[in-house]
C-alpha cells in the first residue's frame, strides 16, 4: 500500500487551509480554496489506484484481461471538478464585486461585519 | 410511486432551466407565476409522497440496481423524515417566492426572472439533499444548495456588506464541503461503496475485533464537519450571522427556515445510516460531541443574540441558538430526542420565517432594521406588530406552537441539566424578539443610548423600489400563514404521532415513542416563555443593566468578519471534534 498519496493529499489540504487562514489578498484567498480541493482530486484518484492497471477504457482490451483503475473515482473527480469551477467563478464575481465596492481586496480592511 | 422521487430535484431544476432560457421574453408576472407552478407543483409531489411514505420507499435513479449487491448507481430514498424536509423546504421557498412577489424591484429587462430561478434552483438543491441515498450525490446537492445560497445572499451586488457576507459564507461551507468530500473519499476506500445504507454494514464488516480505527475516526470527523458547517455548530458558525444580515429577506427566510437545519438533518442521517453500527463511532462519543457541540452552540448563539440590535442579525443569532438545540437532541439518541427536533425543526421554520418576513417589512417601511434606530417608530405597523410578538412568543417555546411541543418533547429525551440549557435559551432568544418588539412596535422605555464598536442595521439599502404605497398583501399575509402552520404543528390532532412515527420508521433503530402534550412539558414551556417576557421587560425598562454591551465583548470581538478568522476556527472545530470522539477509537 502507497502512503505517499494520502500524505501529500493531508498536505496539500492542509496548504490550502493554511494559505486561507493567512490570507491577505481575497484572490489568493479564493485560490487557496481551489488548492484545497485539489486536495479531494489527489485523495480520490488515489483511492482507486491499482499496481499495474490501465485505465479504464476497454476500446482495445478486453474486459477482464488485465486488471483496470477504479473508473467511479474517475467520475467523482470530474463531478467535483465541475463543482470546483462553478465556486471559483462564483466567489472570484463576488471579489471583483468586493473590490469594485470596498475599493480593497485585503480581507484585513474589511471589518464591517463585526459583533 | 418511488419512481417519482427524482423528480423532486429535477422539477424545479427544470423549471429555473426554462425561465433562464426564456426569462428575456417573459414579463415579470409571467415569469413569476412560472416559478410559482414548479415550486408549488414540486410541494405537492412532495406531499403526495409524504403521505405514501410508510413503508419507506428507495429508487435506483435510472434503473442503475445493484448486480450482486454491488452497486455504482444514484440511490434516493423516500422516507418520512427525507421527503418531510423536501416538503419543508419546497413549501418555505412557495412562501418566499410569494413574500417575494412585489417585493423586489423591477429587475432590469435581460434579468427578468433570474431570481426565480435561483430560488427554484435552491429549492431543487435541497430536495435532492434530503433525499440522497449515497453520500457523493449528497455532497453534489449539499455543494449546489450552497453555491445558490452564496449567489442568491449576494444577490444585491452593489451592496458592499451583501457582497462581503456572501464571500465569507462561499469560502467556509465550501470548504466545510471540500472537508466532507474527502471523508466520503476514505469511506469509499474501506467500504467500495458510496451509497449510505451499504457504506454502513461494510464498516461493520471491515472493523476488526477492535472496533472502529483511524480511518473511521477521520472519515467521521471530516464529513461531520462539513455538515456541522451547514448546521452551524459552534466553531463553524460565524459564516451564519454575517450571511443572513446582509442576504436579502425572502432568501434569509429560507437560509433560516430550513437549510441550516439541512444541516442536522444529514447529520441524523449519515449518523444513523453510517456511523451508527459497531463498526462505525460508539453511540456514548457521538453523544458526548454532539450535546458538547450542542450546547456550546445554544449558549454562544443565545448570548450573540441577545446583544444585537440589528434585527435581521439578531434572528439570524437565535437560529444559531435553536441549531445547537436540535443537536443536543439529537445527540442523546433517544427515539423521543428524534421526534421533538423534528417537531420543534417544523415549527421553528415557520415561527423563524415569518419573523424575517416581518424585519423584512420594517425594512421596506423604514429603510432600517436597527433595533435602536426604530425605536418607537412602527407603531402603526399593528398587523407586523402582533405577529413579531406571537413570533418572540413562539420562539421561546409559548403552547401550542409546535416549537412549544417539540421543546417539551425533546427536553424531556435529553432530561438533568440539559433540559435547564432548553428553557433559558430559548427563553433568551424568544426575549430578545421580545425587546425587539417592545422597542419597535410600541416604543416603550428609554431611548437607548448609543454604543461604540456595534453593528447597527440603520445604512441598509431597502430592498424594495422605493418606498412601496403600501404594504402588499402577500407581505403580510406569507407570515400570517406560516405562523398559522407553525400553530397547526402542535394543534392539529395526531401530527405529532405522525411525524414521531415516520421519524422513528426511518430511523432510531425501529424503537417508537408516543408524542404528546404532558403537563411536565406545559409546565417548562409556560416557564421559558414567562421569563422570556421577564427578560424582555427588565431590557426595555433597565436597558443599562440588561443590555450592557461589554459585558458580551470578548465573545463578540471573535465574530471579526475575517475570512481567515473563520478559516480558522473552522480547523480548531475539526480538532475539537475530533478529540471529543477520539475516546471510543482509542478504547475499542
Amino acid at each position: 500500500m502507497h502512503v505517499l498519496p494520502y500524505l501529500v493529499a493531508a498536505y496539500v489540504f492542509l496548504t490550502g487551509c493554511y494559505g486561507l487562514a493567512a490570507s491577505r489578498n481575497l484572490i489568493h484567498a479564493v485560490g487557496c480554496l481551489a488548492v484545497c480541493q485539489c486536495a479531494t482530486y489527489v485523495l480520490l484518484l488515489a483511492v482507486g489506484y491499482r499496481d499495474g492497471a490501465t485505465a479504464p477504457v476497454f476500446s482495445d482490451v478486453k474486459p477482464g484481461s488485465r486488471p483496470v483503475v477504479d473508473p467511479v473515482v474517475q467520475a467523482l473527480t470530474l463531478t467535483d471538478i465541475v463543482v470546483g469551477a462553478t465556486v471559483t467563478a462564483l466567489l472570484l464575481a463576488l471579489v471583483l464585486q468586493i473590490a469594485k465596492r470596498h475599493g480593497t481586496i485585503d480581507p484585513d480592511e474589511l471589518r464591517e461585519l463585526r459583533g | 410511486m418511488h419512481h417519482l422521487i427524482p423528480l423532486l430535484a429535477a422539477v424545479p431544476l427544470f423549471g429555473a432551466a426554462l425561465l433562464v432560457a426564456t426569462g428575456r421574453r417573459l414579463s415579470r408576472a409571467a415569469a413569476e407565476i412560472t416559478g410559482f407552478v414548479f415550486s408549488g407543483g414540486t410541494a405537492a409531489l412532495a406531499l403526495v409522497l409524504l403521505l405514501n411514505s410508510a413503508p419507506p420507499m428507495t429508487e435506483w435513479v435510472g434503473g442503475w440496481l445493484p448486480v450482486d449487491a454491488e452497486s455504482v448507481g444514484i440511490l434516493v430514498v423516500g422516507d418520512g423524515p427525507a421527503l418531510g424536509m423536501a416538503a419543508l423546504a419546497s413549501l418555505l421557498t412557495l412562501a418566499a417566492l410569494a413574500y417575494s412577489w412585489r417585493y423586489f424591484d423591477q429587475p432590469p429587462r435581460e434579468r427578468t426572472g433570474s431570481f426565480t430561478a435561483l430560488m427554484l434552483v435552491f429549492q431543487g438543491a435541497m430536495c435532492g439533499f434530503a433525499v440522497a441515498g449515497d453520500l457523493f450525490n449528497a455532497f453534489v446537492f449539499f455543494e449546489l444548495m450552497s453555491v445558490v445560497a452564496y449567489a442568491l445572499t449576494g444577490y444585491r451586488i452593489d451592496e458592499a456588506k451583501a457582497v462581503q457576507g456572501a464571500l465569507a459564507f462561499g469560502v467556509v461551507n465550501s470548504l466545510g464541503a471540500y472537508a466532507m468530500l474527502m471523508g466520503i473519499a476514505l469511506l469509499y476506500a474501506r467500504t467500495g461503496e458510496l451509497a449510505m445504507a451499504k457504506i454502513g454494514r461494510g464498516l461493520d464488516a471491515a472493523a476488526g475485533p477492535g472496533g472502529p480505527d483511524a480511518l473511521v475516526l477521520a472519515s467521521f470527523v471530516l464529513v461531520l464537519t462539513g455538515l456541522l458547517v451547514k448546521a452551524t455548530a459552534v466553531p463553524f458558525h460565524f459564516w451564519l450571522p454575517d450571511a443572513h444580515a446582509v442576504a436579502p429577506t425572502p432568501v434569509c427566510m429560507l437560509l433560516s427556515g430550513v437549510m441550516v437545519e439541512l444541516g442536522s438533518y444529514g447529520v441524523w442521517r449519515v449518523y444513523g445510516t453510517v456511523f451508527a453500527g459497531p463498526g462505525g463511532i460508539p453511540a456514548a462519543d457521538l453523544t458526548r460531541a454532539l450535546v458538547t457541540l450542542g450546547t456550546l452552540t445554544a449558549v454562544t448563539g443565545a448570548v450573540m443574540c441577545w446583544y444585537q440590535r440589528h434585527i435581521k442579525r439578531l434572528l439570524a443569532c437565535s437560529t444559531v441558538a435553536h441549531t445547537g438545540l436540535f443537536l443536543v437532541g439529537l445527540g442523546v439518541l433517544t427515539p423521543e430526542g428524534d421526534d421533538g427536533v423534528a417537531l420543534y425543526l417544523l415549527g421553528h421554520a415557520g415561527v423563524k420565517a415569518a419573523l424575517f418576513a416581518c424585519a423584512g417589512v420594517l425594512l421596506d417601511r423604514f429603510g432600517s432594521v436597527d433595533e435602536h434606530a426604530l425605536h418607537g417608530r412602527a407603531r402603526r405597523l399593528r398587523a407586523t406588530g402582533v405577529m413579531f410578538a406571537v413570533g418572540a412568543a413562539a420562539l421561546a417555546g409559548l403552547p401550542p406552537f409546535g416549537t412549544a411541543l417539540g421543546k417539551a418533547v425533546a427536553e424531556e429525551a435529553v432530561g438533568g441539566p440539559l433540559t435547564a440549557v432548553y428553557v433559558v435559551v430559548s427563553a433568551i432568544t424568544g426575549g430578545a424578539v421580545l425587546r425587539v418588539t417592545a422597542r419597535v412596535f410600541l416604543g416603550l422605555g428609554p431611548r437607548p443610548q448609543e454604543a461604540e464598536y456595534e453593528i447597527s442595521g440603520s445604512d441598509e439599502e431597502p430592498e424594495t423600489s422605493g418606498r412601496l404605497r403600501r404594504i402588499p398583501d402577500t407581505m403580510t399575509t406569507v407570515p400570517a400563514v406560516l405562523l398559522a402552520a407553525s400553530l397547526a404543528v402542535g394543534v392539529v390532532p395526531g401530527f405529532g404521532a405522525l411525524v414521531a412515527r415516520s421519524v422513528n420508521e426511518a430511523g432510531s433503530g425501529g424503537a417508537h415513542a408516543s408524542v404528546h402534550w404532558t403537563g411536565h412539558g406545559l409546565l417548562l414551556d409556560a416557564a421559558s416563555t414567562v421569563l422570556a417576557a421577564a427578560l424582555a421587560g427588565l431590557a426595555v425598562t433597565r436597558p443599562r443593566r440588561a443590555a450592557a454591551p461589554d459585558r458580551a465583548a470578548p465573545l463578540r470581538r471573535l465574530q471579526s468578519g475575517h475570512v481567515g478568522d473563520y478559516v480558522a476556527w473552522l480547523l480548531v472545530g475539526a480538532a475539537f471534534l475530533g478529540a471529543l470522539a477520539l475516546p471510543g477509537v482509542l478504547g475499542g
